[in-house]
């Protein structure tokens, strides 16, 4: 029992030094936190409140009504008023108003006729995922509808268009878990042994009887259980504000990602056996970082990228956790049926751990 | 003699850079074994692949009966180390730093706290027992850092330049505690670059360039020494200096206040009378005299003499 009492002397003390640096201590609850909220509110397609101008040519009680609708849906925020389509434009191009809603002087006539468009929408190319509110408003049944009395009351449609886009919000939380996972397991592990080299801790302890399972192992178990706070932590944080919804079991959930913190802790070792400094170490697993993320299918759909970096994204284990954990929190998979990605996750797991504990040596050449 | 380190033809190569040079060495037990050496002259490479921390490039190791680095494991339960760094925890008090070590040494409850109290008396640690290491002095350290080095009673110490950042009077304390382990048996191996230090060893290696350029008891150095000691008082030394820098027979000169300390070869018959005949003309007060060697005078004999292949006037 020796050789796990040493393993678990090491644990402690990591976890004492871990709890003495309030730094990196607020780094592992206020990172997800902070991530959760960055992502969660600022990746948002769901596009509310944009300013609005509008040119109303043809003041009628029905172009008022119209006006009301188009702000009814709180997509639009009417901001001004334009007296003429050049004042229009130039509000739009000093930025103040993103939309511009020009309504004919024959409105009411051309809706009735319905062979020309009563309403023309101006929008600012130059904004992200404006086109697709354009789409969504043009497709108000009220500008379209050719009776007459067409301002009736379902507007509230364009909600649905937008629901699409209230999906993709939910989908980053999931995929949220892994990437936060992923910066902190693998800054805070290649870190732990580089700065006990760095600080000369290591040629003492390599000194000791402890063994090179207890020293990786001891070092590596407060993290995965700050892993795991992690993980209830996004996924509460997601609930609560996000709504995000929880499909599948929870077991299930906790199991994958135990293994994928396992793979990101076995990667952020092998990282410092290699790194002489701290800020080697770092600036290694930011270069790991930075393709996870942009690669894993975190915020670009995996099926668009080049057969090239579909390649790289398959030695990432980043990809295979938010396979799993979309599957199971948005499909309601379990483990089982995310068996593939959970095998790549486990190759992934068993080759690092082995290229880690062979480069780690309990001596200094 | 019974020997606890024993190594022949130790030799470590860092790429092209020779580190340490072939040595040969005999430890005995239940002493204090010193290296003087400077910076550079292989003293740390030769502790490190005699804990194993290095494996030789050519030479073979045996600490405690044991071959190194084959039999590194089961040597390092018996061996302490201290590291030229303070290597402890700075981030965890005095007593969370033993108790860890005693638990990677895997003592049992009771010599635990047994242990650590009688460490935490011996080296006077009680009063800072909650504080962290990293507040501590440069001496209190010491003491913490020899105390987790001893906490499960080592048959051999190995200290790499444990004295380098205390004071005198910590240095004093340090090696009355290094004595007192000696006593109960410990056999120490102490690397330095004082010499006051070095002449508290039972022994002693000069460590120059991965060479033992000498080696032996330190009194016996001293009456060993390849040179003649010769004192001069004179009131222009520079004077003096400058007229014995073209004596062929001078080896080396190092001023001492109004002193200067100087080496001759030792085939010289009467080397009083030949300085005091080359000083006549610059200086004729000067008083010349023959003088005991120190161990300083030893080092400077063995390193910078054999680097300069015997000619050497230290400016």
């Amino acid at each position: 029992m020796i050789w796990f009492e040493r393993l678990l002397a090491i644990a402690a003390k990591e976890a004492r030094q871990l709890g003495r640096d309030r730094v990196t201590f607020g780094m592992i609850i206020g990172v997800p936190v902070l991530q959760m909220l960055l992502f969660g509110y600022a990746i948002n397609f769901d596009v509310r409140d944009v300013d609005a101008a509008v040119l109303d040519q043809s003041r009628t009680s029905l172009s008022r009504q119209l006006v009301g609708d188009l702000q009814a849906t709180q997509v639009l925020r009417v901001v001004g008023e334009a007296g003429s389509e050049r004042e229009l434009q130039k509000m739009m191009q000093r930025g103040d108003a993103r939309v511009g809603i020009v309504i004919a002087p024959d409105l009411e006539r051309r809706l009735f006729e319905g062979d020309r468009p009563a309403v023309q929408l101006l929008v600012d190319g130059s904004q992200p995922s404006l086109e697709d509110l354009a789409q969504g408003l043009g497709s108000m049944p009220v500008l379209q509808r050719t009776g007459a009395g067409a301002a009736g009351p379902p507007h509230f449609e364009i909600r649905t268009e937008y629901n699409p886009a209230r999906r993709t919000a939910v989908q980053i939380v999931p995929a949220l878990i892994g990437t936060i996972l992923t910066m902190t397991m693998v800054i805070f592990t290649s870190g732990a042994i580089v700065r006990e080299r760095e600080r000369g801790n290591l040629e003492l302890l390599i000194t000791t009887p402890v063994t090179r399972g207890q020293l990786l192992a001891g070092k590596l178990l407060p993290y995965v259980l700050i892993g795991l706070i992690q993980t209830t932590l996004i996924l509460a944080v997601g609930r609560l504000l996000f709504g995000v919804p929880m499909a599948g079991r929870l077991v299930d959930l906790y199991l994958g990602a135990l293994v994928f913190i396992a793979a990101a802790l076995a990667l952020g070792l092998f990282i410092s056996t290699i790194a002489q400094t701290q800020f080697q170490a770092f600036q290694m697993a930011f270069v790991t970082m930075l393709p996870s993320i942009l690669l894993s299918g975190f915020m670009f759909p995996f099926e668009g990228m080049p057969a090239f970096a579909q390649g790289i994204a398959q030695v990432l284990p980043l990809t295979h956790f938010n396979e799993i954990i979309r599957g199971i929190t948005l499909r309601g998979a379990t483990l089982a049926d995310m068996h593939v990605p959970l095998l790549k996750l486990v190759v992934f797991l068993a080759v690092m751990l082995s290229l880690a504990a062979a480069r780690f040596r309990k001596r200094l050449d | 003699m019974s020997v606890a380190i024993s190594a022949r033809g130790l030799l470590r190569q860092f790429g092209k850079v020779v580190a340490v040079a072939g040595i040969d060495l005999d430890v005995p037990r239940a002493q204090i074994y010193g290296f003087l050496g400077p910076n550079g002259s292989g003293k740390s490479t030769t502790i490190r692949m005699l804990c194993g921390l290095l494996v030789p490039t050519k030479g073979t190791v045996s600490v405690l009966g044991y071959e190194v680095p084959r039999e590194a494991e089961t040597v390092r339960r018996k061996l302490g180390y201290m590291t030229q760094r303070f290597s402890l925890w700075d981030d965890l008090t005095v007593t969370e730093n033993l108790d860890f070590m005693c638990r990677i040494y895997g003592l049992d409850r009771a010599t635990r706290r047994e242990r650590m109290a009688d460490r935490i008396r011996d080296y006077d640690l009680a009063g800072f027992a909650k504080q962290r290491a990293g507040t501590l002095s440069g001496g209190e350290r010491q003491r913490l850092a020899l105390a987790a080095a001893t906490l499960h009673d080592p048959e051999l110490l190995l200290l790499d330049e444990p004295t380098s950042a205390v004071d005198p009077q910590n240095r004093r304390d340090f090696w009355e505690n290094l004595f007192a382990l000696v006593a109960r048996g410990t056999t120490i191996l102490v690397s330095t670059h004082y010499m006051d230090e070095a002449e508290r060893c039972h022994r002693l290696a000069i460590l120059d360039l991965g060479h033992i350029a000498a080696e032996g008891e330190p009194q016996q150095l001293a009456r060993d020494i390849d040179a003649t000691v010769i004192e001069i008082e004179c009131a222009d030394l520079t004077a003096v200096r400058r007229v014995l820098a073209t004596v062929p027979a001078v080896r080396s000169m190092a001023q001492l206040g109004n002193r200067l300390h100087v080496l001759v070869h030792r085939e010289l018959a009467e080397p009083e009378r030949e300085l005091r005949a080359a000083l006549a003309g610059q200086c004729a007060d000067a008083r010349v005299e023959k003088v005991g060697a120190t161990l300083e005078d030893v080092f400077v004999a063995a390193t910078i003499l054999r680097k300069a292949g015997g000619v050497e006037r230290a400016a």
